[in-house]
């Protein structure tokens, strides 16, 4: 479970957030979706310790995140964000390696190495895992660091916006990825999401923010609909039944 | 997924038959290192008493420095994500060149030792002036990066220049910093075998540089302090370079090439490159060094002059390369 406790954080003079008050169950896959600049990205950095806060407090499985050694956070919560743009010339074994070094600090036991090669065969890298990642394809790279994370073996998993660059193919693919991570493999998944739809489709919450807060959270069946998202996104949205659930139409 | 299949699948064995290959290819060249000069070592009397003051002091800085500057340019390409920095293109040398001067005119009877970390305080001051530059700017294009390295050390260098005109120092220094092997005789080189112990540093904490190269995010999700690696990266660089610097000179564009061409073949992680970017390393020194001492001979010419032609030729064709790859 993430605890947030009337946090706020002054990102820049036109970003702020907060006061945010908000509980994450353990357990599925949360979406936090919202207009760009809401402060999902900023909050998700914020509950990953990569962004220190103002004010409130924000616990991770009981643990306060600006309490607790980062050493031992890496255990609890893992976090991606955005690619950047330098790429190490790493095989993706190596890449997904390093997921363990909370555990293992460089030092990889059998253990470690079985751990690994789950995670690589759970996205579907096995036949990838000796390229290096500059030869890889986004999407594959972007999979690959997700394979990075969930050999880090925490029950929370941060990831921000895993479906940039990626095709409607592989979007899907993540997200099919993603909620088998979090059934089978028992995560609790936060994850920012930009198309509303499959946040719809593959969440079991759904936050939604705006302008630094959050104004709703929900099952996807309490937030797809039509006041709530023209509300949330400040553009008109019609929810219409589809044939695997309610989607999102805003064209 | 059965762990039977694992075995076939790990592959992070250091010691392979191609390093062994490699180490006995080094040892060839330094063994020719070894026995070429102009004192005949065979015929003379005073053979066996040359060779010992000279030749091998010669053969084992070469090793150390080789080795020194190769690996400080992989740990800060790795530090700061880019393939084009190493110490002589952010200005780290300067620096420590500036460091040696400040003794050269302050306190011209200073040990060997003090001038040393005298240029080591100064090229870590230098170094961590440019990683500041850098965070605060957030320059990561690739090629920017090296140019206001460039830039900063071609400043330093300028000053130091300055300074050195206004001592009446221009001559010394020059004899300082201009990358040599020819003065390395017993009794002057010893201080050297200090990088062999940041070698054995970087090894040891290559993990976490290795980290530190997937950027500073993902190294905070693994737990790992990035701040403190950046600082330990950059002492260890310092202290490399200063000695080197101090010792031998200047030894352009070695930290450049050495890690591009082995991170071409293969790959990136530290831990297992280390023999390599030691061997190939040492293997570039020692043949400039050795076509320096025979092109002109009976004289020398500096081993930084052969280097710098090299590396430049490497530097463009690295550039080229990467707009090609985009």
């Amino acid at each position: 479970m993430i605890t947030l406790n009337s946090v706020s954080k002054q990102y820049s003079s036109t970003v702020s957030i907060g006061p945010v008050s908000l509980e994450i169950p353990t357990g599925g896959i949360t979406a936090l979706v919202g207009p760009n600049g809401a402060g999902k990205s900023t909050m998700l950095t914020m509950v990953g310790r990569l962004l220190g806060i103002d004010q409130g407090s924000i616990e991770v499985s009981g643990y306060d995140v600006s309490k607790t050694n980062s050493k031992d956070l890496a255990k609890i919560v893992s976090i991606l964000r955005q690619e950047n743009h330098f790429v190490t010339r790493l095989t993706v074994r190596q890449l997904v390696g390093f997921g363990r070094y909370p555990h293992s600090k460089g030092r990889l036991t059998q253990a470690d190495e079985e751990i690994i090669s789950r995670s690589i065969d759970f996205l579907d890298l096995g036949e990838l895992e000796a390229r290096y990642l500059d030869e890889l394809s986004g999407g594959q790279r972007q999979r690959a660091y997700v394979a990075m994370v969930l050999a880090q073996d925490t029950d929370t998993v941060l990831l921000d916006e895993p479906l940039n660059n990626l095709d409607m193919k592989h979007s899907v693919v993540m997200m099919q990825h993603l909620q088998r991570a979090a059934r089978e493999l028992n995560r609790t998944i936060v994850i920012v999401l930009h198309d509303i739809n499959f946040a719809g489709h593959y969440a079991d919450y759904i936050c939604a923010m705006k302008q630094g807060k959050v104004v709703h959270f929900g099952t996807p069946a309490q937030i797809m609909q039509d006041e709530i998202l023209s509300e949330v996104f400040e553009t008109p949205v019609n929810v219409v039944p589809g044939p695997n659930g309610p989607l999102a139409v805003y064209y | 997924m059965t762990s039977t299949t694992l075995p076939a699948r790990i592959k992070s064995k250091v010691l392979t038959g191609k390093l062994a290959l490699g180490i006995l290819a080094v040892l060839v060249l330094l063994a020719f290192s070894l026995f070429t000069g102009v004192y005949d070592i065979f015929g003379k009397d005073d053979g066996a008493m040359m060779f010992a003051v000279t030749r091998i002091p010669r053969t084992i800085a070469l090793v150390l420095a080789g080795a020194a500057m190769a690996m400080s340019g992989l740990v800060m390409q790795l530090l700061t994500q880019n393939r084009f920095v190493e110490p002589t293109t952010t200005g780290t040398t300067e620096w420590a060149g500036l460091g040696l001067l400040t003794m050269l005119v302050f306190f011209p009877t200073a040990t060997l030792l003090a001038k040393m970390s005298v240029a080591i305080a100064f090229a870590f001051i230098g170094t961590m002036i440019f990683f500041l530059f850098l965070q605060r700017v957030s320059l990561k294009a690739s090629l920017t990066v090296p140019i206001v390295g460039i830039m900063l050390g071609s400043v330093v260098g300028a000053f130091s220049t300055f300074f050195a005109l206004s001592t009446d120092k221009l001559q010394s220094m020059g004899i300082w910093l201009a990358g040599s092997f020819t003065s390395v005789i017993r009794g002057q080189y010893e201080v050297l075998w200090i990088v062999a112990i940041v070698a054995v540093a970087i090894y040891i904490v290559a993990d976490r540089f290795t980290v530190a190269g997937l950027g500073e995010e993902i190294a905070t999700n693994v737990g790992l302090n990035y701040r403190q690696v950046m600082l330990l990266g950059t002492a260890l660089i310092a202290v490399a370079t200063g000695v080197v610097t101090v010792v031998i000179g200047n030894l352009p564009f070695l930290g450049l090439i050495v890690p591009n061409i082995v991170s071409m073949v293969r790959g990136d992680d530290l831990r297992s490159n280390l023999p390599w970017v030691c061997l190939l390393g040492i293997a570039i020194t020692t043949i400039c060094d050795l076509v320096g001492r025979t092109i002109i001979m009976p004289f020398e010419v500096p081993v930084s002059l052969i280097l710098g032609v090299l590396g430049a030729v490497v530097f463009i064709f690295l550039l080229l390369r990467q707009r090609k790859v985009g």
